[in-house]
């Protein structure tokens, strides 16, 4: 049920991206009858797309388009082109993600207040007091369905969790649990329950698992009010000499290039596309690019902390059975200094099937000591970990002018150095997520570097003072009040948890403003 | 143990493999067509020289061994480099390891005996772009085979049985 608004239709609200961002974004401001355009680079995949295939599903889902890498994270030495493992779809990465759906503890939202200075890292504190977060967290963990909320059971656990929970246990850990997951752990809201199916990275074939896919984007296209318009990539943010924009160039699935006229204008493509998108939008007026009189867009990139463990047992494990990610330990997440940097992490279990255990176990390795880690694969339990990284104003997405993409638009290039705190935060997470599996009986255990980034953050990050970000409180943009930031590149600071669950309570927060601004006629 | 293989395929290529001989239960048709001892495996050559991929197929075991998996699954890993468009390139690579087996070893890569001496060899050229791109591309090659994953274990594909929710998702019998 489309709403097919003319490409002259300057009363329209384009959201760029349709992923926790976006599509949540889009969806909120259709149920209050808002007109919106939602271009979405990717085309549409649904539960009956999906395959459970990790190379093919790769090849049918990833954002795939050329993108450079600089730095010394190992990520730019063995993916060099890859430096996200992030969705090109309807739904963006909501197809892909595992459902991780945790609040930011309070202390996470003045990390600087917090933390205090810390040498060679931007922190800042969030424009946001928690508080007001917690209405909004309380409708995205309803929207979202999330076990252990609302009333939900949690998912039961699978082998990999047991094995996970009782190592957890013997070294005394007590905030032990299957997790806060977007993952109906009954029948609800018209879509199954968890089939412990496995690749939930690969997309949900039951829709047991949330994606704006196939919740909000078809919930906002029901009201009439909104129009998601596919393989629709966008070329560049226009706007007018009173310095308000106006409109989005972008090309159609044909190489078109169309232009939508727009009241408003919100970026939610990630945290490469959308600052790639303003410094591409350079013009006379805003020579270093759209919203970017700071110099701040593209800066401050973060991508979590974070790295896996895997371990062999003489028994078998078979962890890819099930909720890919099924349990978590919190205890480590909590601000402790003492143990020798600040912030904190949430260890996840996580498993790979045995052709991506064989690309990221160890990438580039070759030989006996790689080839009889991966002859144990039906042995293997793994974890992943995810911890707050320092914002570093030096790690940032520029564009590339020697590299074009298939439309000859600059690439965005990744530069990202781990800080001395990224680096001693991962080790002690290798050396707690080793002491779990031992506790077990692991024979062998693999500290395994960072994949290609899933929670790229910070990129566009609100600040109260317009000279240290590039966007307010509300998302808008200091410079620009009609352009909004929609998606995790607003984050000031990433925190240790997963980062959906707060683009969509974000989202949903910046619906209620947009459509309030719209009614007052402030924007 | 492909490498008695291979050396006994060296042997034919040099000696026999013009004059379409067979022997060691080898067989060599003409000069494009290679098949491991006891038939475990034969492909026909479509570009490149039967020793050269002989040799290709030994440094794809021994860069990634599993005892487990036979010569045939190497062989496919390895195939589409057989192929017009990339036999100078390939034998380029190949001639270049040989030379460096026969300054290590005095012995070309395929006939050296252990495998810790021939992956000595590899270990010399791993930097190169060669290298690199036969290492690169058995991870897709050699591991995304749906024909190997039961040696690992691995099942594959699971939603068409209905998920693992009446299938063991948490069947471990040894964990407290």
């Amino acid at each position: 049920m489309t709403a097919p608004f003319e490409l002259t239709d300057d009363s329209v609200v384009v959201v760029i991206g349709t992923g926790a961002g976006g599509g949540v974004l889009a969806n909120e401001l259709a149920q209050k009858g808002v007109s919106v355009v939602a271009l979405e680079a990717g085309g549409r995949y649904l539960p009956e797309d999906y395959v459970n295939d990790e190379w093919e599903s790769f090849g049918q889902l990833a954002w795939l388009d050329p993108r450079t890498t600089s730095g010394d994270w190992r990520v730019a030495k063995d993916f060099s082109g890859l430096p996200a493992w992030i969705v090109k779809a309807v739904g963006g990465t909501t197809t892909h993600w595992a459902g991780a759906s945790i609040r930011f503890q309070d202390h996470e939202w003045k990390a600087l207040t917090n933390y205090g200075e810390v040498e060679g890292a931007s922190l800042l504190d969030w424009p946001i007091d928690p508080r007001e977060m917690d209405d909004y967290y309380d409708k995205a963990e309803k929207k979202l369905n999330v076990t252990r909320t609302n009333g939900n059971p949690g998912l039961p656990g699978n082998n990999n969790y047991k094995v996970f929970e009782a190592g957890a246990k013997k070294l005394g850990y007590t905030e032990v649990h299957t997790g806060r997951m977007a993952i109906n752990s009954r029948d609800d809201q018209d879509r199954l329950m968890c089939q412990q199916t496995g690749f939930c990275f690969q997309g949900c074939k039951w829709g047991a698992k949330w994606s704006s896919a196939y919740t909000d984007i078809p919930e906002g296209e029901a009201t009439g009010n909104l129009e998601v318009r596919e393989k629709a990539h966008v070329a560049r943010i226009l706007h007018n000499e009173a310095g308000k924009v106006t409109g989005v160039e972008y090309f159609d699935e044909n190489g078109d290039l169309q232009m939508q006229k727009a009241r408003v204008v919100c970026v939610a493509g990630n945290s490469f596309e959308s600052p790639r998108m303003l410094l591409n939008s350079a013009s006379n007026m805003f020579p270093n690019g759209l919203a970017n009189s700071s110099d701040q867009v593209g800066r401050n990139y973060m991508r979590h902390m974070t790295g896996s463990v895997y371990a062999v047992f003489d028994k078998p494990v078979k962890m890819w059975r099930g909720t890919t990610m099924a349990g978590i330990i919190q205890d480590e997440s909590k601000h402790d200094p003492s143990r020798g940097f600040v912030g904190g992490y949430e260890l996840e279990t996580l498993s790979l099937g045995l052709p991506f255990m064989a690309a990221f176990l160890d990438p580039g390795a070759w030989g006996r000591e790689f080839t009889t880690a991966l002859d144990e694969y039906e042995n293997m339990a793994g974890m992943w970990i995810v911890g707050e990284d320092m914002p570093q104003s030096t790690n940032r997405v520029t564009l590339n002018s020697e590299v074009k993409d298939q439309f000859g638009l600059p690439v965005a290039n990744v530069h990202f150095d781990d800080h001395p705190n990224d680096i001693a935060m991962r080790n002690h997470a290798y050396d707690r997520g080793t002491a779990i599996y031992d506790a077990v009986g692991a024979t062998r255990t693999f500290p395994t570097p960072p994949y290609p980034s899933t929670h790229n953050l910070g990129t566009n990050r609100m600040s109260e003072n317009p000279e240290d970000g590039v966007c307010n409180k509300w998302g808008q943009t200091h410079d620009i009040a009609n352009l909004f930031i929609s998606d995790g590149s607003q984050f000031t600071t990433g925190a240790a948890e997963n980062p959906t669950l707060t683009i969509v309570a974000l989202a949903i927060r910046q619906a209620d403003h947009i459509a309030g601004e719209l009614s007052a006629g402030n924007i | 143990m492909l490498s008695t293989q291979t050396r006994q395929l060296r042997r034919l290529t040099r000696r026999d493999l013009l004059k379409g001989t067979t022997a060691f239960g080898a067989f060599v048709l003409g000069s494009s067509y290679v098949a491991g001892a006891g038939g475990a495996w034969a492909t026909e050559m479509d570009a490149l020289k039967p020793e050269t991929f002989a040799t290709l197929v030994q440094m794809a075991r021994d860069i990634y061994p599993h005892d487990r998996i036979a010569d045939e699954y190497y062989v496919a890993a390895v195939k589409g480099y057989d192929k017009p468009e990339e036999v100078d390139a390939i034998t380029a690579g190949i001639d270049a390891l040989n030379d460096a087996a026969r300054n290590m070893h005095e012995l070309e890569y395929a006939d050296i005996g252990w495998e810790r001496d021939r992956v000595d060899v590899l270990r010399s050229m791993e930097d190169d772009p060669f290298f690199q791109r036969i290492r690169g591309g058995l991870v897709t090659g050699l591991y995304n085979q749906k024909a190997v994953w039961p040696v690992f274990g691995y099942e594959g594909e699971s939603f068409s049985k209905g998920g693992y929710i009446n299938r063991g998702f948490d069947d471990i019998a040894w964990i407290g």
